[in-house]
């Protein structure tokens, strides 16, 4: 490791300065009180502790209405969590962009797009290829077939500086006519026994006597696939610069970050993880079908967002996001679960939209962020 | 003052279709020194400061720099041989902490576990010093700039410049935008920089400023140099009536 390089400059007056040549000194402490850590403490914990009382309400309420545990039911917790898959493959994507500045409405038939790829290729090449051979020739093309989309947007976006919102609108509505186009209209069942393996079954981790914690397999790979995208999004370079994009794109571009090809790579990103949402989809549905997430697009977003992402840009977090898509699969299972009329699940997913929003505008204002210049 | 001059403009020309945005230009810039540039709008300091940091190519005229001359492909490659540029918007992300914007798009990286990662705690502390060297002190790293006052981001884009070792630093209005508390404490962040030996080239509207930090004052009229002087061996009504031809 070299010095750094300030190392041979130093001031020559520096130390016989007096205290008062601090040239910004008094201005540190009265804007960086505990309070303001507090309200940024619990600004970061808002969407934990809203998920904390939607569960204990659901449990107040299966207790009082139906005398009947929410909670401590594991096929509850178990068909939450297969519930969240879908909404949180899309929305992982979906956080690197928006916190880019930018949003992707093409994500839910991008995974459409994907499931229909990937059933047809793999009908196609099992009678050819020896089964795992086909599966891993299907899963390639479905992967690459869902990077289109991302890398059309990419381009449009960072190099013909098409609005996002725009550009990806209109390939919503590409990639729906082509998903359905190539499944003629219809779902394309498949019967490959891994792949259904895969989609229904769950790994025993433990076992002790009556006593056993079983995971979804489909559960565990979108675990392993969320600790990817914490780990790319907080710890690379490509994280930090997807901060610094939507933070301020101008000044991105002066220190010499690439933001046409960290752009492009954004939109590719969530393209590869709305496919692979598309492709465990056909993995639990054994069959791929084109509106395979149609219904999904509007809870990545929500998930994102409830997540603390700014869809100014600039903010957000991954961990956030997963917590986003619980709450939205705790309320639209619960709401099933207490036999709430299905319909309310989309008004409450709207007004949790509405509301969290609204309290990270109140948020910010009182915690001092600057709203003017 | 310094024997040879860290940045010379010579003879500069600049014309925009049938316009002359420059004519004849000549500045001299020495190590250590404050260099205010001062003008009406429309005078020429814009096209002269992109012409020095690599946005603008003379048309005529060459520029030196260390003694060598050189041209600029474009404000990367100036700022890669030691010439910065603040602008008034100071080009920092306001979401990201000090030791993001210091090391923004030149991040080190530590490995753990054989995965390569963000040295966070390397760009905090070096952060730190760069801005301990200039004398300027903020006790929380891990804030957003967003919660920073203007003089303290202003300190950041200073100390940015200086961390990768600028020898020239233009600065663009850099008091404009700030309150009069925060536009002195600007001000002592230029003497303070000056101390380190760093060429500063000051623009402002700020006559008041202009007299409180720069050693020496060109004036700039319809791009053109009318006026010089040792900022102790004139004032501001010569001043004045450089830039308005009177």
């Amino acid at each position: 490791m070299s010095e750094p390089p300030t190392a041979n400059r130093k001031l020559q007056t520096a130390d016989t300065k007096p205290p008062s040549a601090h040239p910004i000194d008094e201005l540190v402490s009265e804007r960086t009180t505990w309070a303001t850590s507090v309200r940024s403490t619990v600004a970061s914990m808002r969407a934990w502790i809203f998920l904390f009382f939607l569960l204990v309400g659901f449990e107040i309420w299966a207790q009082l209405a139906y005398h009947t545990t929410f909670l401590f039911n594991p096929f509850n917790a178990s068909s939450i969590a297969v519930f969240t898959v879908g909404p949180l493959l899309l929305a992982l994507g979906q956080t690197f962009v928006v916190i880019s500045g930018g949003i992707d409405l093409s994500v839910g038939f991008t995974m459409g797009l994907a499931a229909v790829v990937f059933s047809k290729i793999l009908n196609l090449s099992m009678g050819v290829l020896p089964d795992p051979l086909a599966l891993v020739v299907a899963l390639v093309v479905a992967l690459l077939a869902s990077a289109v989309p991302g890398l059309i947007n990419g381009l449009l976006i960072a190099i013909l500086r098409v609005p996002p919102f725009i550009g990806t609108l209109g390939m919503y509505g590409v990639a729906r006519g082509i998903a359905y186009l190539m499944a003629g209209g219809t779902t394309i069942p498949i019967s490959n026994p891994v792949v259904s393996f895969i989609g229904n079954q769950s790994l025993t981790l433990l076992s002790i006597g009556d006593f056993r914690v079983s995971i979804p397999i489909l559960v565990l790979v979108t675990i392993v696939l969320t600790v990817a995208m914490v780990f790319m999004l907080s710890q690379s370079r490509f994280g930090r610069h997807v901060y610094a994009i939507g933070g301020n794109r101008q000044a991105s571009l002066r220190a010499g970050i690439n933001v046409t090809r960290n752009t492009i790579a954004l939109y590719i990103l969530s393209a590869l993880s709305a496919g692979i949402g598309g492709i465990l989809y056909t993995a639990r549905f054994t069959a791929g079908a084109p509106q395979a997430g149609e219904t999904l697009l509007l809870d990545s977003i929500a998930a994102v967002v409830i997540g603390g992402a700014s869809l100014f840009g600039g903010s957000g977090t991954i961990t956030g996001t997963v917590i986003g898509a619980l709450i939205i699969a705790v309320i639209q299972y619960g709401l099933v679960f207490v036999n709430v009329e299905p319909f309310w699940q989309f008004v409450a997913v709207g007004v949790v939209i509405i509301i969290s929003v609204l309290v990270d505008q109140t948020q910010k204002q009182l915690s001092g962020a600057r709203t003017d210049e | 003052m310094s024997e040879q001059p860290i940045l010379r403009v010579q003879s500069v020309s600049k014309r925009f279709g049938g316009v002359h945005a420059l004519e004849n230009v000549s500045v001299d810039l020495f190590p250590g020194e404050v260099l205010a540039l001062a003008g009406d709008n429309g005078a020429g300091k814009s096209t002269l400061i992109k012409v020095i940091s690599g946005v603008h190519r003379p048309d005529e005229g060459k520029i030196s720099y260390d003694g060598a001359e050189v041209t600029f492909e474009n404000p990367q490659k100036a700022r890669e041989q030691g010439i910065e540029t603040i602008y008034q918007d100071l080009a920092l992300a306001d979401n990201l902490d000090v030791g993001a914007n210091v090391f923004l798009g030149r991040e080190p990286m530590k490995r753990v576990l054989g995965l390569p990662v963000l040295d966070r705690k390397k760009m905090r502390t070096e952060a730190a010093e760069a801005l301990r060297v200039l004398d300027i002190r903020i006790n929380r790293f891990d804030l957003p700039l967003r919660s920073m006052s203007g003089g303290q981001r202003q300190a950041v884009a200073i100390g940015r410049a200086i961390h990768w070792n600028a020898k020239v630093l233009i600065m663009d209005e850099p008091t404009a935008a700030l309150g009069v508390p925060e536009q002195r404490k600007v001000i002592a962040l230029i003497k303070s920089l000056k101390q380190s030996g760093v060429g500063v080239i000051f623009i402002s509207h700020n006559l008041v400023d202009i007299f409180a930090v720069s050693d020496r004052i060109v004036v700039l009229r319809r791009g053109q140099k009318v006026g010089e002087a040792a900022t102790q061996a004139t004032n501001s009504d010569e001043i004045v009536r450089w830039m308005v031809g009177g």
